[in-house]
């Protein structure tokens, strides 16, 4: 029963994560209609800098912060260089556009730093212990972290004005601009978000397993990818339970030795029956095609 | 009467030309014992290659839809056919028809996890197509790699017979010649025609009476199938198959190999792929480290603003005045004419309109007038 308990808590805290990455994909593809494959090099990006910064300066609080400025810049930057000559372009070259990114970064960190992995210096806070439940304080943290995050940009995006012209953009995006709505900041601000997500993620997985390599960023990119297509892609509230219902798949998978080997074709096995019986995903809108 | 003229272009026939020329070029060479075991291996890659981005292209280019687990539909080829002809080893030797019997039987494995794949295909949109394609080239990895020693080798991959260099190449060649052939009439036929309908408008299509079902699945199944082959071909131009090859990466890269070559368009891919791997190979006893990396610094770059020059919207006029296929008519042709712009990749929308209003109305008025006054007709119509 302990057992499962703290399983459980494990499987949160990962969907956590999960989840946090998962609303930078989801909020991107409901406002600018783009799949951004990079997504998950971004995090790769942050964790490359939480490695310099620890080194530079020590301190880790810093260090994470200045993560998630340079990933909101690269966010940024990734969205007007590549993405916007392409809007209003077919979404296929928008895709494979995203992809291409994804495979610049990777190779520009393998140069940069290496092809093997690198020990990230985080602190280490051992763990607590409740009872006869023993809890690693990483754990705590994670998920508390995510669940005040995901309060927070819910409620910002339901009562402040920049929010509520999201959902207007990824409502319509012409009617919105032309209620005055400038809808390239409104894109931008997206990016931003995502991307300082992704650094926060980033720092919640390295307290997990502090290992980086270039490739870092693939694999929970694209888990968090599942996530959110679970979720229904462009929901925000199906990225938060996308996540968190992947995580604790997963960590139960792993924590069973004869399946454990098989998690990864598990999971995407899940996806794959999700998607053959709802289309669009857990909460995603069903939209009638237009002529 | 309506004379039908068999009209040759060469356009048609430029695959095979090439094709066959290199094959039989390089058959010479190998049979008279000139060519070396390391050109011999770089063929072998280059026609896998071309197979792959042939394949891949039919589904990316002709369907349009993205397909990100090519890689696996290769992986289960290369296991099934290395399997079946590490069977058939004992029996049969390292002949032909060994050869023969694996690359069909990886081929239809692999076109059968097609259908299965292009299942949801029909149920879903091209962004969540997709995640599934990806999803399903981490499943077939995550399979293999958990198989026991004796079934698939698992981990340490699977050891695969050893033909003779010599004619491997060549039979790979062949292969690429019956593939472009069935690909190319395929695609000039009316099945062709309406699986890029599909592309270009599935309502449209749908409304037309088209089989969109048939036609997603039927790409779906002949890609993998190519795929399975191209597959087989790797695993013995390797000797071993190891799951980890045909990871995402290796997807993006057929990919690319698409991209460059243009969508929709063979010849490009044939020349695009050929290209990239001889590159590769030429680059990876280049560069060595973490320089080898550089190559993929560039293909990102290439990939990037290739993806951007042909397809922002702002760049249209810029495309329009300095394209290829614009500056070859310049040098080549007085003019361009609409028939042959309107070529069998069905690029409809390209067509140039040359009504002009005032002509349709003037036009109208001659006609009403040459039947009243024969006469006057002629010097209207000058």
């Amino acid at each position: 029963m302990i057992d499962i308990i703290n399983t459980f808590i494990n499987g949160l805290s990962l969907g956590g994560i999960y989840a946090m990455i998962a609303l930078g994909y989801t909020m991107v593809y409901g406002i600018a209609k783009m799949l951004n494959f990079a997504h998950g090099d971004i995090i790769m990006v942050g964790g490359y800098t939480l490695f310099v910064a620890i080194g530079l300066f020590g301190n880790p609080i810093l260090a994470i912060v200045v993560a998630i400025i340079l990933c909101g810049v690269l966010g940024v930057l990734m969205e007007k260089l590549a993405y916007k000559p392409l809007r209003g372009a077919s979404p296929l070259a928008v895709l494979i556009t995203a992809i291409g990114v994804s495979y610049l970064l990777q190779s520009l960190s393998q140069i940069i730093f290496g092809a093997g992995t690198k020990y990230v210096n985080m602190p280490n806070w051992g763990s607590i212990t409740l009872g006869s439940l023993r809890i690693q304080v990483y754990t705590l943290v994670t998920l508390i972290a995510s669940v005040v995050i995901m309060v927070a940009l819910s409620v910002f995006i339901k009562y402040s004005k920049t929010g509520r012209a999201m959902i207007a953009v990824s409502e319509d995006r012409a009617a919105s601009e032309l209620m005055g709505i400038n809808v390239n900041t409104i894109i931008t601000i997206t990016f931003l978000i995502g991307a300082m997500l992704a650094a926060v993620a980033s720092t919640f997985y390295l307290l997990k397993a502090p290992s980086i390599s270039p490739t870092f960023g693939s694999m929970p990119g694209i888990k968090a990818f599942t996530a959110a297509v679970i979720g229904g892609i462009g929901s925000i509230p199906g990225a938060m339970i996308g996540g968190i219902l992947l995580g604790v798949i997963e960590v139960f998978t792993n924590s069973i030795p004869a399946i454990a080997p098989y998690t990864d074709a598990i999971e995407f096995t899940i996806l794959i029956i999700i998607l053959l019986v709802r289309p669009t995903g857990l909460l995603g809108k069903k939209r009638r095609e237009k002529v | 009467m309506i004379k039908h003229k068999k009209n040759f272009k060469l356009k048609h026939y430029i695959n095979y030309i090439g094709i066959g020329f290199v094959t039989i070029l390089f058959s010479i060479l190998s049979l008279t014992g000139n060519a070396s075991i390391s050109l011999q291996f770089l063929l072998e890659k280059i026609a896998i290659s071309i197979i792959l981005a042939v394949s891949l292209g039919l589904v990316v280019g002709f369907l349009g839809e993205l397909s990100l687990g090519h890689a696996g539909f290769m992986c289960i080829g290369a296991y099934i056919g290395g399997k079946v002809s590490a069977m058939l080893e004992a029996s049969l030797g390292c002949g032909i028809s060994n050869l023969l019997i694996s690359l069909i039987v990886g081929g239809i494995a692999a076109g059968i996890c097609g259908v299965i794949i292009g299942l949801p295909a029909l149920r879903l949109r091209g962004d969540y197509l997709a995640i599934v394609t990806l999803a399903f080239g981490e499943i077939v990895k995550t399979i293999f790699i958990n198989t026991s020693a004796e079934s698939f080798g698992g981990a340490t991959g699977l050891s695969t017979p050893r033909y003779n260099r010599e004619f491997l190449f060549i039979y790979a060649f062949i292969i690429v010649l019956i593939m472009l052939f069935i690909v190319q009439n395929l695609i000039r036929s009316k099945h062709g025609r309406a699986i890029t309908a599909i592309r270009d408008s599935e309502i449209a299509s749908r409304a037309t009476g088209i089989n969109v079902t048939r036609y997603k699945l039927l790409v779906f199944a002949l890609s993998a199938f190519f795929a399975g082959i191209a597959g087989v071909l790797f695993s013995f131009s390797n000797y071993r198959v190891q799951c980890t090859k045909f990871d995402y990466n290796y997807s993006i890269e057929i990919l690319v190999m698409v991209v460059l070559g243009g969508m929709g368009n063979i010849t490009g891919g044939i020349i695009s792929s050929s290209l990239i791997t001889l590159l590769q190979v030429k680059l990876a006893t280049l560069l060595s480290g973490n320089l080898a990396v550089l190559q993929n610094v560039l293909y990102a770059l290439i990939l990037v603003l290739i993806v951007i020059y042909n397809n922002a919207p702002r760049l249209k006029g810029f495309r329009e005045k300095y394209s290829i296929k614009v500056l070859f008519n310049k040098i080549f042709k007085k003019k361009a004419d609409p028939a042959t712009v309107r070529d069998d990749e069905a690029k409809w929308d390209r067509v140039p309109t040359k009504i002009n209003v005032d002509d349709l109305l003037s036009m109208d008025l001659v006609v009403t007038e040459s039947v009243a006054k024969p006469d006057k007709g002629g010097e209207h119509n000058e």
